[in-house]
This record gives structure tokens, sequence and C-alpha cells, in this order.
């Protein structure tokens, strides 16, 4: 039976449903000590001292500061400006200065309002506007961890002939991942060996253990990093994990225990990362007809204190910006920049998002100026076959951007109901209903040369009783990874899923098959699991000289291989798909591998009384190469819509002095399931050669496209342009300007 | 959880009078523990009060609602669920049923107590505003005996009230008539979002009209618009005795803002609470039944 393409049961979920599945907070420990980190209270200044009240009980208590560092003190990612304990200056409230451990939970919080910690303060540097002001030099001389410039066409020569220039600024906010299971890491060194042991929440083992090795003078030998069972992750378990990691290998390596440290949700709310906020002007050049000549986007975001993952995401949020469009002369200037705030980093959609919601909006905006409807200007400039984006990627066939629009305007019976809804707005006292929409690429993988450097690789095993045992670094954080690679092994090996076994990823077992990030997965390392298949399935029937019938026939030829040959193993390397080239100097040609193509579509209906929004319907119609297994695909789409929903409607931190005043779940608002229509999940399918059975990733795409398509929504319910998410009800106060 | 336990101790008092005698002999302010609802936030957050807890949650005299004269008796353990599930409240008092239903979700419903909405003090507490707007008086009690104290009087300020150190609420007493189905009401609840939500803004209207048309009874009540639930009684003196008109729709909407102090905070602006208040109170005027 074929597996891919069928809603298989989840691997892990049986596990997960009964409670045997084992979250770091659950695994069984025995003699060991909690963590408990002390964090700064200032956003910005000097350390003159940190004492420890001689009026507490220090007994048992084991201390790190940043003197206790045996390797580098420094997060080695793609600057080294970040300390894994501060030691002289603190760059942005929360940053860790001292760790804490003892016996007891009972004792740490109290005891760390114990440590006393003097500091000059200097004055923060807290948005975008300070930091480009240059009010404080936070990094090198200027403040920007990276500059981006992507150039098409001739856009001065545009601007110059154009009959009138159209501009507008966009401005997205923070975003939290809120994964249901805070951040928590074990570690235990190992003094007599020499070896250090950690187990944790994360997506990421190798980074985890590339992030250690300097912090604690250690070669990679010597650490060993596993991922327990993760609940939930969205980017917030990409970078952050290596800190926590660190931190409790500190204290481990001082107190020679095992060291358990779990966040609560407040910490976790206010010391790790978030969506990088993002503020993007758009000017459109325009001949006299209303024809676009050229456009140029420039788009600023807020890296925080520390460089961390933020190029990167910069880049992303850059190549994204020019949309599924073909412009003839587009201009992309960027950059991302230091400010005294806890550094933001990896979250779902990874900078695209935040573009994608300034160049959607914008659309629509010319649109409404140009008295045409949404859908019909964004035809006009949709890329066809042939074409090339922003970035001078020729899509040659694989672009299905006009195709999905079409389906989606059809089958939600788009005109009609924007015509019924300004019927309705005509007669109504107190609510006002608005339909709108977004057209949107995602494209998976690394970018540009990204998965080449990451040169990834995969093993799969086959044992002497016949069970195939997939070896990757890829970890499930409830995105049902362990599924379809299960279902992808199953269909290659011709066998039932029950014979496919996932080996936990730890880095002393499993190869290096790259981070869990960039919705690659699926497409790029699930490729990797059908090609060491492949190969496992030659040496097997090259050996038998012929294939098998059954699973019991598969048992008995591998039992054979097994004592004839020896140990079955097949493995595959990454080999970037032919003809893709990418210039990083100048960002052209193919950013990544493939494109999802996607249009949603969103209803709402505002009350005028509150100014609440309800979300009425909503349709995500995507084209995806192939769905491995529809329920996880469907799963994918519609969490990612809610969160998108959060994202646009009322999700907002709210910073206060450079730190989240509203850490807590109380008071940072994600929605529920009242909050949320059912969310309508279209999908078609074109497989991509390069994609394991032809998929291509979905992961970050539903995190694009709700954002527009309600502001969207919005603008036509209230006849205000609403360009800022999250548009919360005090936000449309504000654009209506009513009192 | 940031509250260090061994500071805390929980007592459970097997009757009221046994409960009574405690509060009575302590010298140190006793915390007293219903639903938890609240209490258990402030443990987990490590800004709980160390010391001795006495558990009230087994004292059956302080619950069960009950038609007593010419008032309904609530005691102070009810709960949300069962302020819903009461035909008693759902038909006499309409909006106490309402803003129930509006709290938390279904296990908070369970748990969370009427007398622990209103001793915790929170200006967003739910119930709150319809107690005000049907004229509750809360009972008392302490060894000394038992007193009533009408609810508009029980707040002396942010989150303080005149209850004494030694005194519980045994009850809430509402008058049967407050809620009578000849006059209008409403209850508003304009949360941060469709359920699990704090108010931004709750209200609570009560109005009546003579034979001539003429407003005779008029209760509007508010919680998030200042440091306590409010009754807006300027705004209830303003529209007395006259007919419901945009006029009067209108300047009534002047003398409520007058009335409100809200603030910016983390969960809104005082802009959008005000904006809110106002609204609310007109559509409600607007859509008074037979106008
Ligand atoms: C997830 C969640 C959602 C919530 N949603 C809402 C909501 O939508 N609307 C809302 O209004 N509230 C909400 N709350 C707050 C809380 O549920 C209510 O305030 C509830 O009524 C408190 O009752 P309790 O019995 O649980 O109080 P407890 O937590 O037991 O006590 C609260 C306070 O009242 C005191 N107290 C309790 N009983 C008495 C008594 N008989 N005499 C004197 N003092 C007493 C306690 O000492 C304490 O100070 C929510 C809480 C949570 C955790």
């Amino acid at each position: 039976m074929r597996l891919v393409g069928t809603s298989a049961p989840r691997a892990e979920g049986e596990a997960k449903l009964t409670g045997r599945a084992r979250y770091v907070d659950d695994l069984p420990l025995t003699d060991f000590l909690w963590g408990l980190t002390v964090r700064s209270t200032i956003p910005y200044g000097r350390i003159l001292s940190v004492d420890f009240d001689a009026g507490a009980d220090w007994s048992g208590v084991t201390i790190v500061t940043a003197k206790d560092v045996p390797g580098k003190n420094v997060v080695v990612l793609l600057e080294q400006d970040q300390p894994i304990l501060a030691a002289d200056r603190v760059m942005h409230r929360e940053e860790p200065i001292v760790l804490l451990a003892h016996r007891d939970r009972d004792r740490l919080w109290e005891l760390a309002s114990r440590v006393r910690i003097e500091y000059e303060r200097w004055e923060p540097v807290l948005d975008i506007d300070a930091s480009l002001a240059l009010e404080q030099r936070l990094f090198k001389d200027d403040n920007v961890f990276k500059a981006i410039r992507i150039d098409k066409g001739d856009v001065e020569a545009a601007f110059a002939r154009a009959a009138r220039v159209f501009e507008r600024t966009y401005e997205t906010g923070l975003q939290e991942q809120a994964y249901i299971e805070n951040q928590g890491m074990v570690a235990t060194w190992d003094a007599a060996a020499g070896r250090l042991e950690v187990v944790g929440s994360m997506q990421c083992p190798y980074y985890v253990l590339k992030g250690l090795c300097p912090i604690m003078g250690l070669a990679p030998e010597k650490v060993v990093v596993e991922q327990a069972a993760t609940g939930g992750a969205f980017g917030g378990k990409e970078d952050y994990p290596t800190i926590l990691a660190a931190h409790a290998s500190l204290l481990s390596y001082k107190s020679g225990k095992t060291v358990k440290m779990i966040y609560d949700r407040v910490e976790d709310l206010v010391a790790t990362t978030k969506r990088h906020p993002c503020r993007t002007r758009i000017r459109t050049a325009l001949d006299a007809s209303g024809s676009i000549l050229a456009m140029d986007v420039d788009a600023t975001m807020d890296g925080g204190a520390y460089c961390t993952l933020s190029p990167v995401v910069l880049s992303r949020g850059t190549i994204h910006a020019g949309g599924p469009y073909n412009f003839e002369n587009i201009r992309v200037e960027s950059r991302v920049v230091a400010t005294n705030t806890p550094p933001n980093g990896a979250f779902r959609g990874f900078g695209a998002p935040q573009t994608i919601f300034a160049m959607e909006r914008h659309m629509d905006n010319l649109a409404r100026e140009l008295g045409r409807a949404p859908h019909e200007l964004r035809e006009e400039y949709l890329l066809r076959p042939g074409q090339t984006t922003a970035f001078s990627q020729n899509v040659g066939d694989d672009v299905y951007a006009l195709d999905i629009q079409r389906e989606a305007v059809a089958r939600t019976r788009f005109e009609e109901r924007r015509r019924e809804c300004e019927e309705f707005n005509r007669s109504s006292r107190w609510e006002r209903r608005g339909i709108g929409l977004a057209t949107f690429l995602h494209g998976a993988g690394f970018t540009g040369n990204g998965e080449v450097v990451l040169d990834s690789r995969l093993k799969v095993d086959v044992t002497a009783d016949g069970f195939v045992q997939i070896y990757s670094a890829n970890t499930e954080m409830g995105q049902g990874k362990d599924t379809t690679f299960s279902q992808i092994a199953a269909d290659s090996m011709g066998l039932p899923m029950a014979r496919v076994r996932i080996i936990t990823p730890n880095t002393a077992r499993v190869p290096n098959s790259g981070p869990t990030v960039a919705s690659r997965t699926a497409m790029v390392v699930g490729y990797l699991v059908q090609e060491a298949c492949g190969a496992v399935r030659k040496a097997l029937e090259a050996h038998a000289g012929r294939t098998w019938r059954d699973p019991d026939d598969f048992a008995s030829l591998a039992a054979a291989h097994h004592r004839e040959r020896g140990a079955l193993e097949g493995w595959s390397r990454y080999e970037p798909p032919p003809g893709k080239v990418w210039d990083d100097k100048v960002y052209r040609g193919a950013a990544y591998g493939a494109y999802a193509w996607a249009c949603y579509v969103a209803a709402v209906r505002v009350r005028l009384d509150t100014l609440e929004v309800t979300v009425e319907s909503f349709d995500a119609f995507q084209e995806v190469g192939r769905v491995l297994n529809p329920v996880i695909a469907e799963g994918q789409i519609e969490g990612g819509v809610v969160q998108g929903i959060g994202y646009a409607l009322c999700e907002e931190v709210k910073m206060r002095d450079g730190v989240m005043a509203n850490a807590n779940f109380t008071n940072y608002i994600i929605p529920t399931f009242a909050d949320v229509p059912e969310v309508k999940v279209h999908f078609a399918e074109r497989p991509y050669p390069f994609g394991p059975f032809g998929a291509k990733g979905i992961g970050e795409l539903p995190m694009d496209g709700p954002g527009p398509a309600l502001a969207s929504a919005l603008t036509h319910a209230l006849g205000v342009e609403v360009n800022r998410i999250p548009a919360t009800p005090e936000h449309l106060l504000e654009l209506l300007g009513n009192e | 959880m940031r509250a260090r336990l061994a500071g805390f101790s929980l007592e459970r008092p097997g009757t009221l009078d046994e409960a009574l005698g405690m509060l009575a002999a302590s010298k140190e302010r006793l915390t007293l523990l219903a639903g938890g609802t609240d209490l258990y936030v402030y443990l987990n957050a490590g800004v709980a009060r160390p010391g001795r807890w006495l558990d009230l949650w087994g004292l059956d005299e302080l619950r069960g609602i009950h038609e007593v004269g010419d008032h309904v008796v609530l005691g102070a353990l009810t709960t949300y669920t069962e302020l819903r599930a009461s035909e008693l409240i759902r038909g006499a008092l309409p909006l106490l049923a309402q803003a129930a239903a509006t709290v938390g979700a279904v296990a908070i419903q369970n748990r969370g107590t009427l007398g622990g909405n209103i001793a915790n003090g929170s200006p967003a507490g739910d119930s709150l505003p319809p107690l005000l707007a049907y004229d509750a008086e809360i009972g008392l009690r302490s060894a000394r005996g038992r007193r009533f104290v009408p609810f508009d009087r029980f707040y002396t300020g942010y989150r303080a009230s005149v209850a004494a150190p030694d005194e519980l609420i045994e009850q809430i007493r509402i008058p049967l008539g407050a809620g009578s189905s000849s006059r209008a009401c409403r209850f508003v609840k304009v949360g941060t979002r469709a359920a699990q939500a704090i108010s931004k803004v709750v209200a609570a209207f009560v109005l009546g009209r003579a034979g001539d048309g003429t407003v005779d009874h008029c209760r509007a009540a508010f919680g998030s618009v200042a440091p306590t639930p409010v009754r807006l009684r300027r705004l209830e003196q303003h529209v007395i005795g006259k007919r419901i008109d945009p006029a009067l729709i209108r300047t009534s909407s002047d003398v409520l803002l007058s009335e409100i102090a809200p603030i910016d905070d983390i969960r809104s602006t005082a802009r959008y609470r005000r904006f809110v208040a106002r609204t609310a109170w007109q559509r409600f005027m607007e859509e008074v039944p037979g106008l």
C-alpha cells in the first residue's frame, strides 16, 4: 500500500496521548540540582558590582558568573558579540549575569532576590529610530548588523519618468512563539570522563553542540546533545536552547552534579527571542494610466541587543519583499539594527511575514487608489512562466501564482462577496463587514547556497530482524516529521510504517542532516530519507538477487544480509538541484530550490461600538508540490493561520523600558478557538522533482498570508487603510479618529 | 512556582464558627482561600502573601442560592457554574448569569466564586457591575456578628474594602425586584479576546420607564474605568424623569464621560475605554425595547 498521500496516524501520537513521551521536565533524574538565572534589571549600562546578601543562607548553592566560564565567554553564531553571561556591561533587560543552582527548587527565587547587582545606568536605545539616529553606538560604527540591497531594472530612471509616486509605510510588531512547552534543559558534566551530556527541548541538536564547545572549551567528541520530546518551537528553539544548554552546563561543570533548568512562562516570555519588528516604506512609480513603473522598498528590522540570527532573518525578509510579482524595476534596501532590547530571533516565516505584509498591503492600497479591485491589479503583475522575481530568478515553469489566485477568487466568490459586504455596510448601524486577500510565495529550504554549505547527510540502516531505522538530526516538535519521514521510508522500501523506526536525535548517534528550520525538513531532508532508502534497497536487492514480497520476506533477506555481509546501511548527502545559481554578493539568482504559492482570503465583521473583529471565514489556497499526509499538512496550515490571525489582530508585545510588560498569557493575547473560524484549507499539487515524492516545504507558508489578508479585509470594512499589525481595537480607534 | 511554599500553611476549618474563631484569635492577618483561581495565580507569580491560609471551600454554610423574603441570598462560595445554572438567577437576575458565563472558561467557572471576585476587588471583576446595578448588599460575618454593607460602599479604594481583618464575606443579598423583567437591562463585557479574557471595560445597565415613557429607574455600573467598580450616579440622575430620545442619549453620554476616569495600562488605553464606555451606553439606550 502506498502511504505517501494518506493520513497515516502520527508515529509518536500514542506516546504523547498516553503520557509515555518524555519531555525534558519528565526525565527521571537522581541527585540533581535545579538551576536559575539572575538577570539584568536595566536595559543598558555597566555592572559595577555583584554581591551576595550576607543575610541569606548560601550553603549548598552553586554560583556561576562570567569568571567561571572555562572556555570563551561568547555565543558563537554569525557574530561573536554576545556573551553567555554578562561580565562588565549589560546590553538589554533580562540579560543573564549570575547562575544559581540548589537542590531545593523552592529556595531559588528567593536566593535570586538576594543577589545584589549595582549598575551605572546608560541611556538605552529602545527603538529603530533611536538606533538609526546613533543615540548610542551599540554595534560597530552604525548599529547595523546587516544591510542588503536588491536591484532589478533601472529604478531611478523609472521614477524620473513617473507621472506620480504612491508611498506608504507599513509596520509589524514583535510576536511570541508561544510554544506550549517552555524552554528546558538538563546537563550532566562527567568530570572523570571529561564528557558533557545535554538533553532538552530543542530544534537543532547540532547547533547546541556547536555552541557549547567553545564556551565549555571542549572538543566536539566530548559533548553529546540529545533532543527530548519537544512541545512546540516555531523557531523559538532554534538558537535560544544553546544559551540555556550552556547555562545548565556551566552549573553542572562547577557543581559536579546534573543540573536541570526549566523556565517558567514569565521568564520564557521576557528572556527568549521573538519575531523581529519591521517597518517598511514602499514607493511606487506610476505612469499616467496607473501602470506600475517601479517599486522602491525600504525595510528596517529591530534585531535587539545582539546579532544572533538577524542577518539571515533579514535576508529571507528581503528576498520575499518583492512578493510573487514581476516588476520590471524594483529595488529593495533593508537593514537590521541594534537596540537595547532582548535579541529577536527565529520565528516561523523568518522575516518573510513582515515584508510580505508590506507588499501585499501596498498592492491593496494601490488598487484602492487606482479604483481597481484588489485581485485585478495583482493579476496584471503576478509572475508568469519565464518571468523573473525581484531578485532576478527566472521562475521557468515553476510558477503557480496566477492559477492559485484565480482559483481562490473563483471558489470564495470573492467579487460577489465584496459587493455583498459593501451593500451590508450601507445599511448597518453597528457593524461593518469586509473581505480581503493576500497572494504570496514562500521559498523552502536554506537561502541561496545555504543548503550546499549545510552539506546535510543522513543514514538509514536495516536491523537483522527487518526494521528500517532513520538516523537524522531533524527533530519532531509537534509538526509531524516522525510520521512523514516514516511514510517516505515505508513507501521507498515497500514496507508498512510499523517497520520503520526513527532514531532519537542524539549527536553521538545521528549524522548532521541540518537544522529543523526553514520548511526544509520534509522537502530537503525527506528527499535524503528517500535517497538513503533507495541506497539500502539497492544493496539488499543486489545481495538477494531479487526484491521482497512482503515484510516477513524482507526480514529474512535482511537477516541473510547481516549473516553473510554484515550490517546493512545506506547514506545520502545533499546535492543541489541542477542549474540553480545564486550570487550572494548582488543577491541575484535562484534564492530557493522551490517555492510554494498561495492565496489566502479572509472575511471579517467589525462591531462599531467596540471595534472588536470577528473573522467570519478564512480560506487558504496553496500549491505545495505534493501533500505527504493530508491531516498533518492541513494541521500545519490551520495552526499557522491561527498563529497568523493572532499576529494580525491581537498578539502585541508591550515593551516598557526595554522589557515585555505583558509577560503572561493573561495579557499577551493569543487567539483561542472562540476567536477563529473554521480554516478551510485547499491544496493544489504539482510535484517538485527534487522533493520526496514531489513535496515542497509548507511549514512557514501559513504565517505569511493572514496578516495582509486580514488587514485588507479590515480596510475594506472600515474604509481606512490598516497598515500596521496587530490591528487591535485600540489601534483601529486611532485610525478612525473618533472619541 | 515562584512562591516558596515553606512559608505557607493551610488550615481547614470544619464549620463556619470554627473559621470565625480562627479569624478572631489570630494576630496576623489570615488569607481566606475560596476557589483559589486568583490566589493560585499569585502563588505561581511569587506575589502571594506568605503565612496562614484558611481554606473555606468545605464550608457548606457559605453555599447556596435562596429566595429569602423579598431578597435573593447567595452564599459567598457560589460558583459561576452555579450562577449560570440557577433558574432563580437566570429569571430574576439575568445580568449575573450572563456575567458568569463570560468568566474565564469552564474550569474557572467551576472553581471561581462570587465572594472571591468581590474580595479580590479587581476593578475588572465581571460579576461586580451587575451586583452594583442590582443594589446588592454584602453580608460580612465575624465572631462579633453579621453586618450588611451596600455594595457601592464596600470598596474604599483600589483593592481596598471596609471588611475588617476578622471578617469574611458570608453572603450577597439582592432585592428580588432589582432585575424585574419590566425593566430593560444589559450586560456588556469588552474583553481582550472572545473567551478567557479579562475585561477592558465591563458594564451593567438597568432601566425602567413609567407609563408615560419617562425613565423612573436607572442603574449604570462600570468596571475597568476607575480604581474600583463604579455606579455612575450623575448619569443615572440625568436620565431620571426624562424621555429617551437622541438628545438625551447625547447629553447623557457627555455626563457619562465626565464621570469616569479610565487609565492606560497593559490591557488597553484610556481613550479606548472611554470610547467603549460611551458606545456601550449609547447602543443600550438606542436599543431599549419599545422605543
Ligand atoms: C484563567 C483565569 C481566567 C479568569 N477569568 C476571569 C474573568 O473572565 N472575569 C473575572 O472577573 N475574573 C476572572 N478570573 C479571576 C477569578 O477567577 C475570579 O476573580 C474569581 O471569582 C475568584 O474567586 P475564587 O473563589 O477563585 O477566589 P480565591 O482565589 O480563592 O480568592 C480571591 C480573593 O478573595 C478572598 N476571598 C475569597 N473568598 C472570600 C470570602 N468568602 N470572604 C473574604 N475574602 C474572600 C481571598 O482571600 C483572595 O484575596 C480568572 C482567573 C483565571 C485563573
